[in-house]
């Protein structure tokens, strides 16, 4: 390897690489995973993709899966076990190319004790079969942990949440309208071609009827969605698309069937088939969603399964759901604090950046009190359990039931258009009726009946699952992933956006540190970067890293002073550094608004140190374009330090608004709504989840898409947050599409409608005329939205 | 004419033999997962121990 990429990973080595086997590798992480693999010759896994390992940055708890040898928790994980071979299923977000396919549906060759697995991409799960006195459940998960495929293993799975059936049933309903379309249109095809009508009658007959059976199944089982939707529309007084169809199918069941039972042919039964096939296709295709993300995530698939309780001197490990008030329980390093509780010993360093989005980890003193979701950074902790898991405060917002509306009303637009549509074509039908009544009634019946087939909004109903379908592709493809179609709409509805701040518009996990004072020379900036390495404290380790990397020295004598800061001799030179107070002896007790570290250097006080959050890059360009078109609002949990600068930036006619709790923010968003406002909400911690539920759309924003999120209805890639407006403006065009399929699919009706009225319809002009209109309509729709993305939307 | 009488006869029975085969396949799992597969095959299967013969166990309960 010339280049000095990581054989593993593909990242960049740095200037002191790992190596092993004359092979770079960027950590030792990295390396220890080669090592792994090539010992079991296993390096195919680097041939069928380069460089496609994953590497971990973040640490892992140590004991992190210590829980699994809990017998009530495995017994819960496991889907099956007989004493000598079990079979788990274990989430893992990391999977993401073939060659990790290859590696864990070979784990049989890294453990004997492991029978077989096979990986479910799309889902990003693996199932493992494996012998239970060879490998354990916690030494399965190890292994995984050691390749840097760590399972993710929370409450959630746990509890075993049940998800894809939906699909499978859709699937069927396919294909058996698909079974039947095809079967009836070739007992049809006679009736299709001149001299059909010479065919002797007892073919007709058997045609006919065999027919009847075939769409049976159809009318009664692929079609019943559409029954209950046009009814559960009615229920609430709304008409929707649905409505229209269920009458056409009705319409040309009956019709058909009386057809078949006169003898007279086999009616219109090619295009009952056909036209639920391709509505059933538009569902499907509206319907395919990203199986691996998940949109319903509540407090469940972000805690942990397990933690480790204390009693009577003895770790134990007890299920989350077991944990009472008063129970102590120990934290490790990066384990997840999983219901309020007070320090009882060690020093806390909580990191809610998943709670809050905040970079820097707050630090804590005994006895505080600390609430649940944060991470310990540093030592273990002992806590004493205050609330339980299920009344602790952020689990409680969570679980608040949100006020959103039901699926049925949410699709205005189209609902608004089928109203008008359903009523035209009841005045039509009847109007006719009546004009033929005067003829006679076979025939004025056989109008009505023509009249509602064709004009049966196959065309219209196909033309919004495809428009929002693609664009919904449109928009996974450029890393903004919405829940259902239904979001496109909440999207183009927007009239207010509100901003979450910290983790939102700033980045996480990122702080800009800024030195204010006389400038320090490289000489000194060496011996801060020497003395703070020494120290745990989080404001500390930023300014560590953000200090350039040099050789160290070793201080004469050092001291870390809880709470004020650290102070040594080195070179003979005193050094303070940590708050104002201890460094320069006086503090001005301004309420301070933003993280300072002071220095001084053999007595001379020589300046600060400010952190301050990062905002996320195009941050003034997304905020200048959408605020000439939206209300916009700011709610932060966070003080006021940064309001000038984000005044700045958002102008003087959004509303800036700090110190807010979670609950202020939720209540917020519904005070918008019902003050008519069309609320757009981006957050990305769990803070947010309950503001993010409340509104019409929530968009969480997340580093790794994969990883927790909270309840939202969209999820964005962070870095894709520069492009937000282009995606809202996005849905204008999507809207358009859908205007000028409606005229499309209008041409075709009125054509129909003037065969019907006029009593021409034959069952020939119905099944050359539907599919057409739905396919002229599909193609549109699907071309014009690719093609709008590609000439809109850049790639990045 | 028998002989289409006969022929659709067929046709239908071999069509819903056909149409037996998919729902059997969507209920057993396989349409869940549409990527992994395909890639699937494409593996090289170097040659193994005697593991390879519990491979081939049907994987029924082993979801949901």
């Amino acid at each position: 390897m010339s280049d000095n990429k990581c054989i593993h990973c593909g990242a960049d080595c740095g200037a002191a690489p790992f190596i092993w086997e004359a092979k770079n590798f960027c950590c030792h992480g990295c390396k220890t995973v080669y090592q792994i693999l090539n010992e079991k010759e296993m390096t195919q896994y680097y041939e069928i993709q380069p460089m496609s390992g994953i590497r971990i940055d973040i640490g892992q708890p140590s004991k992190k899966f210590a829980y699994l040898e809990n017998e009530e928790i495995s017994s819960k994980l496991l889907d099956f076990d007989d004493g000598n071979t079990s079979k788990v299923k274990f989430f893992i977000p990391a999977i993401h190319c073939a060659s990790c396919i290859w590696l864990l549906e070979h784990l049989d060759t890294l453990h004997s004790g492991i029978i077989y697995s096979t990986v479910n991409f799309p889902r990003k799960e693996v199932f493992i079969t494996f012998r239970n006195d060879q490998i354990s459940l916690r030494q399965l998960a190890e292994m995984l942990s050691a390749i840097h495929y760590v399972p993710e293993i929370t409450l959630e799975h746990l509890e075993g949440s049940k998800i894809g059936k939906t699909n499978r049933s859709l699937l069927l309903k396919i294909g058996i309208a698909s079974f039947s379309f095809m079967n009836i249109m070739m007992y049809s095809f006679p009736e299709y071609l001149p001299g059909g009508d010479l065919l002797e009658q007892n073919f007709k007959h058997i045609f006919g009827w065999l027919s009847f059976i075939l769409i049976l199944p159809v009318v009664f089982y692929s079609a019943n969605d559409y029954y209950l939707s046009a009814w559960k529309g009615l229920k609430h007084k709304i008409i929707s698309i649905d409505l229209p169809i269920t009458l056409g199918i009705i319409a040309l069941f009956l019709q058909s069937s009386y057809e078949v039972f006169t003898g007279n042919g086999i009616g219109y039964m090619d295009s009952l088939a056909g036209l639920l096939f391709f509505l059933l296709i538009g569902k499907w295709y509206q319907g395919k969603t990203y199986q691996a993300l998940s949109f319903e995530r509540d407090y469940k698939s972000y805690f942990p399964v397990a933690v480790t309780v204390i009693v009577d001197g003895i770790e134990a490990i007890l299920p989350i759901r077991d944990l009472k008030k008063g129970d102590h329980i120990l934290i490790r390093n990066l384990e997840l604090i999983p219901a309020d509780a007070a320090i009882f010993k060690g020093k806390g360093n909580i990191d809610y950046s998943f709670v809050t989005g905040e970079a820097l980890p707050v630090p804590k003193k005994e006895g505080e009190f600390i609430y649940a979701g944060g991470r310990q950074v540093g030592s273990s902790i002992e806590l004493i359990v205050e609330k339980e898991v299920e009344q602790s405060y952020l689990t409680q917002l969570w679980n608040q039931n949100s006020s959103k509306p039901d699926s049925v009303s949410l699709n205005n637009h189209i609902n608004d258009i089928s109203q008008y549509f359903t009523a035209t074509v009841l005045v039509i039908a009847f109007s006719a009726f009546f004009y033929w009544l005067t003829v006679d009634l076979a025939t004025a019946v056989y109008v009505f009946s023509s009249v509602l087939i064709i004009a049966c909004p196959c065309a219209l109903a196909l033309t919004v699952p495809f428009t929002f379908g693609s664009t919904m592709r449109v928009f996974g493809r450029r890393g903004f992933y919405i829940k259902t179609t239904d979001v496109v709409e909440q999207l183009y509805r927007t009239t207010t956006i509100v901003f979450d701040k910290t983790g939102t518009i700033t980045f996480n996990r990122k702080v800009q540190i800024m030195f204010h004072g006389s400038a320090l020379s490289a000489d000194e900036e060496k011996t801060i970067r020497s003395m703070v390495k020494h120290s745990s404290h989080p404001l500390s380790t930023a300014l560590y890293e953000h200090l350039p990397s040099q050789s160290m020295l070793e201080p004469q004598a050092y001291e870390e002073i809880p709470g004020l800061g650290i102070t040594g001799i080195l070179n003979d030179k005193r050094i303070n550094i940590g708050s104002e107070l201890f460094v320069t002896g006086s503090s001005t007790s301004e309420n301070m608004k933003e993280s300072r570290v002071y220095v001084s250097i053999d007595g001379h006080i020589r300046g600060f140190y400010s952190f301050m959050n990062t905002y996320r890059e195009g941050l003034n360009q997304v905020i200048n374009t959408l605020k000439k078109k939206y209300k916009l609002h700011l709610i932060s949990g966070d003080n006021d330090a940064e309001k000038e600068n984000l005044e700045s930036i958002f102008g003087t006619e959004s509303r800036l608004l700090f110190n807010q709790s979670p609950v202020d923010k939720k209540n917020y968003i519904i005070d918008l709504r019902k003050r008519g406002e069309s609320v757009l909400m981006i957050g990305d911690g769990l803070n947010d989840a309950g503001a993010l539920a409340e509104s019409n759309t929530g968009i969480s924003i997340a580093d790794d898409v994969f990883s927790f999120s909270p309840a939202c209805d969209a999820i964005m890639e962070s870095s894709k947050f520069g492009q937000l407006e282009q995606f809202i403006r996005f849905t204008r065009s999507s809207f358009k599409v859908i205007r000028m399929s409606f005229l499309i699919s209008l041409f075709y009706n009125v054509i129909g409608l003037s065969f019907a009225v006029t009593a021409n319809l034959s069952p020939l002009v119905a099944a050359i005329l539907m599919p057409v209109s739905s396919v002229t309509v599909v193609a549109f729709a699907t071309f014009m939205i690719s093609f709008i993305a590609f000439r809109k939307l850049r790639v990045y | 004419m028998e002989a289409i009488i006969f022929l659709i006869i067929i046709g239908v029975i071999v069509a819903a033999g056909f149409l037996v085969a998919f729902i059997w396949a969507v209920r057993s799992g396989q349409y869940d997962d549409d990527y992994s597969p395909s890639v699937r095959m494409l593996f090289e299967n170097k040659p193994k121990k005697e593991t390879e013969t519990e491979t081939d166990k049907p994987e029924s309960k082993n979801e949901n």
